[in-house]
């Protein structure tokens, strides 16, 4: 059912709410697609005429400024119209349901929507329920996907090192409630990277992990070596109240990225981290703002990866 | 009461070690003989059970048919009218209701309802905790005198072991019964599916097998501490399975159950986001399912019960963790009984002896059994019958099933309850 409910009767993008069940072949249409919108930014008139009269909401249950800022961006360069609400606050603490919330704005007549929620599955959820002239765009749900995320990551990526064949990923910190490493993961796998190598303590990865296709490491020394790409992830404060670890300054000791430590990794490495960072927990301040650092580069991506997959999802091809 | 007549069925009573063609003769609500037609005996009714299987009436370890309190969701009429189209004459009810069964007046309650929807044999499992909170002992003594036939904490942890060995020595002075579903509240950390591969690629709270084996370890520990029966409800896991093995070989007078959807589902079988495969305890692997599966064979877990939660569309309607969880499960309790018996992992009359005899010992009832003298709670199903399951077949106001939409093998024709006609699947229409 997930496999089918993203892609429409000729196989095309309709909603796009995890990595899961899209062939290679259209995660590279993506990236390739993309690659049509990154000068866009750069032009005099920042917009193209391919979604003018179209109607997106950014339902965004669960706060966040990057994510909901590109996604308003990309849907503004393709000229549509965009409406954002933070429901977080509004009509849920109500009383009023998910699906009220969807069937009130359906009636406004929307042609999309795009989705954060806290709960895994909530995109599936509504993209099930919607009216079926209506795209779904998962912007993150819960612990399960973050695909547009993992999407712009493939897409730096590639820019940087062309292809993923030989590539070597290493992805570290709180794989377990992390959305955006699950459908790194998948991306990676599905695009055929070398090799993916989480690198956590047991605390942070979920059971039977090896399951997604990845190797395990319990040792950030061990863990890089060979590496060529590094995806730090931000650790969260509740996980010191949940007793997950005792604390951010021995988590920095343990898996936090210095300069010694990226050396171990191959001298060409990059490092990527989905945002919002934490200097001196995850990741050491003259790394994130070092030359190895992609971390901004992935932030304009993030316009340009979004663009393409609105357009996709509404039937619409490139910049031309 | 009329007289009838159950005409050349397959009779199988486990209890009596009969399997046989023959005769099942009804008078005043009760067995009167079995084969050999009693002198001058004038049947008012006569069922023809010619190549049908006559057995006890199945009796439900964990029902609910969300009444006080959830009408919306399911009401005695349409859930007893269900039961009876399976096939089911007796039903132990959770005492999760709303209010929860910790009052004899809600005892009370619940047997007017009983007798309202026609449907007597309903005995209510009393709560093990005052509101089910896990904090002050429930009024067992006087629930049990009101008519509960066990005690019960439902789905919901008592978190605090003193509690738990107070609650489970209070029983044990009343003789009171104890039906624990072993769920430790702190490893099951709100989850939704079981953890492992499933949960880790989609991203749900999982709850590990740990939640249940520690808090069954604990109260095997318990019971032997205090001398109270104490009946396992609704195992899900493997090491629960070799656990009560183990208790019964030391000698622990300890019994368990299982749901029946526990035997035919796995958590590969859960379609993604589909909040009707959401359960409690969750849908576990491959080699828990086959555990089970032999445990029931062997007589380690000795009754197969329906679990049955019906709940209302809304209910389901939500992103997967935020789902009530439960099946509506009385309908199909026969045919996925029947369905192991056809893969050859019990006989047929395992299957029955775990849906009549076995659950009737766990309470200590009169019942589960075609002994002449006991009440007439008779099940007569076609097992080559096959009907789908769909809204022209169904009866439970609840439609939350994973099997919707399968076709089934097996189906009752004719259900008695002490020698009343409360099914006939001519007249039902269906």
């Amino acid at each position: 059912m997930t496999d089918n409910l993203q892609l429409n009767a000729e196989g095309k993008l309709k909603h796009f709410l995890s990595i899961e069940g899209l062939p290679k072949s259209l995660l590279t249409e993506i990236l390739d697609i993309a690659e049509s919108f990154v000068g866009i930014g750069d032009h005099q008139i920042k917009k193209v005429p391919l979604l003018r009269g179209k109607t997106i909401v950014n339902l965004f249950f669960e706060n966040s400024t990057r994510t909901r800022t590109t996604f308003e961006l990309a849907a503004k360069r393709l000229s549509a119209d965009v409406l954002s609400m933070s429901i977080s606050t509004s009509s849920t603490s109500k009383g009023e349901s998910l699906l009220d919330t969807i069937r009130n704005l359906e009636a406004m007549f929307v042609d999309m929507f795009v989705v954060r929620h806290a709960i895994s599955g909530a995109a599936h959820f509504i993209a099930q329920q919607t009216a079926p002239h209506i795209s779904v765009i998962n912007a993150g749900d819960g612990q399960h996907a973050h695909p547009t995320q993992a999407m712009l990551d493939m897409f730096t990526i590639r820019q940087i090192k062309k292809d993923f064949s030989n590539l070597r990923v290493a992805i570290i910190g709180d794989i377990l409630h992390s959305r955006v490493a699950r459908s790194q993961i998948q991306a990676l796998n599905t695009l055929g990277a070398a090799e993916v190598r989480v690198i956590a303590p047991k605390t942070l990865l979920p059971a039977h992990v090896e399951s997604l296709g990845v190797n395990i490491s319990h040792d950030l020394t061990e863990g890089l070596k060979d590496i060529d790409v590094i995806i730090m992830l931000r650790l969260q404060k509740e996980r010191m109240t949940s007793a997950l670890l005792p604390s951010e300054s021995e988590y920095f000791k343990c898996f936090g990225l210095t300069e010694d430590k990226l050396k171990i990794a191959k001298p060409d490495a990059i490092v990527m981290h989905p945002g919002p960072i934490n200097r001196g927990v995850e990741i050491d301040s003259k790394v994130a703002d070092g030359p190895q650092s992609v971390i901004l580069k992935q932030v304009s991506n993030g316009i340009a990866i979004r663009m393409a997959i609105m357009a996709m999802a509404m039937q619409k091809q490139g910049a031309n | 009461m009329s007289l009838i007549h159950i005409k050349q069925g397959h009779i199988i009573d486990p209890v009596n070690n009969i399997s046989r063609i023959g005769c099942v003769y009804v008078a005043e609500g009760k067995i009167i003989s079995v084969t050999n037609e009693p002198a001058g005996f004038k049947a008012d009714r006569v069922i023809n059970a010619q190549n049908q299987i006559v057995c006890p009436g199945f009796i439900d370890l964990s029902t609910r048919l969300r009444e006080p309190g959830q009408t919306r969701k399911a009401t005695f009429k349409s859930e007893t009218i269900a039961a009876a189209s399976a096939g089911i004459t007796t039903m132990c009810l959770q005492p999760d209701t709303s209010p929860v069964i910790d009052a004899p007046a809600v005892v009370e309650l619940i047997k007017e309802q009983a007798k309202k929807a026609d449907y007597p044999q309903i005995y209510p499992i009393s709560a093990l905790t005052q509101k089910l909170e896990g904090i002050e002992l429930s009024a067992m003594l006087s629930l049990k005198q009101a008519g509960c036939i066990a005690v019960g904490n439902a789905n919901q942890p008592v978190r605090n072991l003193l509690i738990l060995r107070r609650a489970m020595e209070y029983a044990a002075s009343h003789d009171l019964l104890v039906m624990f579903k072993p769920n430790d509240y702190w490893l099951g950390n709100n989850g939704c599916v079981h953890e492992g591969a499933f949960a880790t690629r989609y991203g749900l709270p999982s709850i590990p097998e740990a939640a249940e084996t520690i808090a069954l370890a604990q109260c095997l520990e318990l019971v032997e501490l205090t001398g109270c029966r104490v009946h396992f409800g609704q195992l899900s896991c493997k090491r629960s399975v070799i656990k009560i093995h183990q208790a019964k070989k030391y000698g622990l007078q300890v019994s368990a159950d299982v749901a029946v959807h526990q035997l035919h589902l796995t958590e590969n079988d859960i379609i993604p986001f589909d909040s009707n495969y959401h359960v409690l305890p969750p849908l576990r692997t491959e080699a828990d399912k086959q555990y089970l599966r032999q445990g029931l064979a062997s007589g380690t877990i000795n009754s197969i019960c329906s679990d049955h939660q019906p709940h209302d569309v809304d209910a389901k309607l939500a992103a997967f963790p935020e789902t009530e969880p439960g099946v509506a499960a009385l309908e199909t309790l026969l045919p996925l009984m029947l369905k192991l018996v056809a893969q050859g992992i019990i006989t047929i009359e395992q299957g029955i002896a775990s849906l009549s005899e076995n659950p009737a010992r766990v309470l200590g009832i009169k019942s589960g059994a075609l002994t002449e003298g006991f009440a007439a709670d008779i099940c007569i199903f076609d097992p080559k019958l096959t009907w789908q399951v769909n809204s022209d077949n169904w009866k439970s106001q609840g439609v939350n099933t994973p099997f919707w939409g399968q076709t089934f093998k097996g189906r009752v024709t004719h259900t008695l309850q002490a020698g009343k006609i409360i099914h006939c699947l001519e007249k039902s229409g269906a």
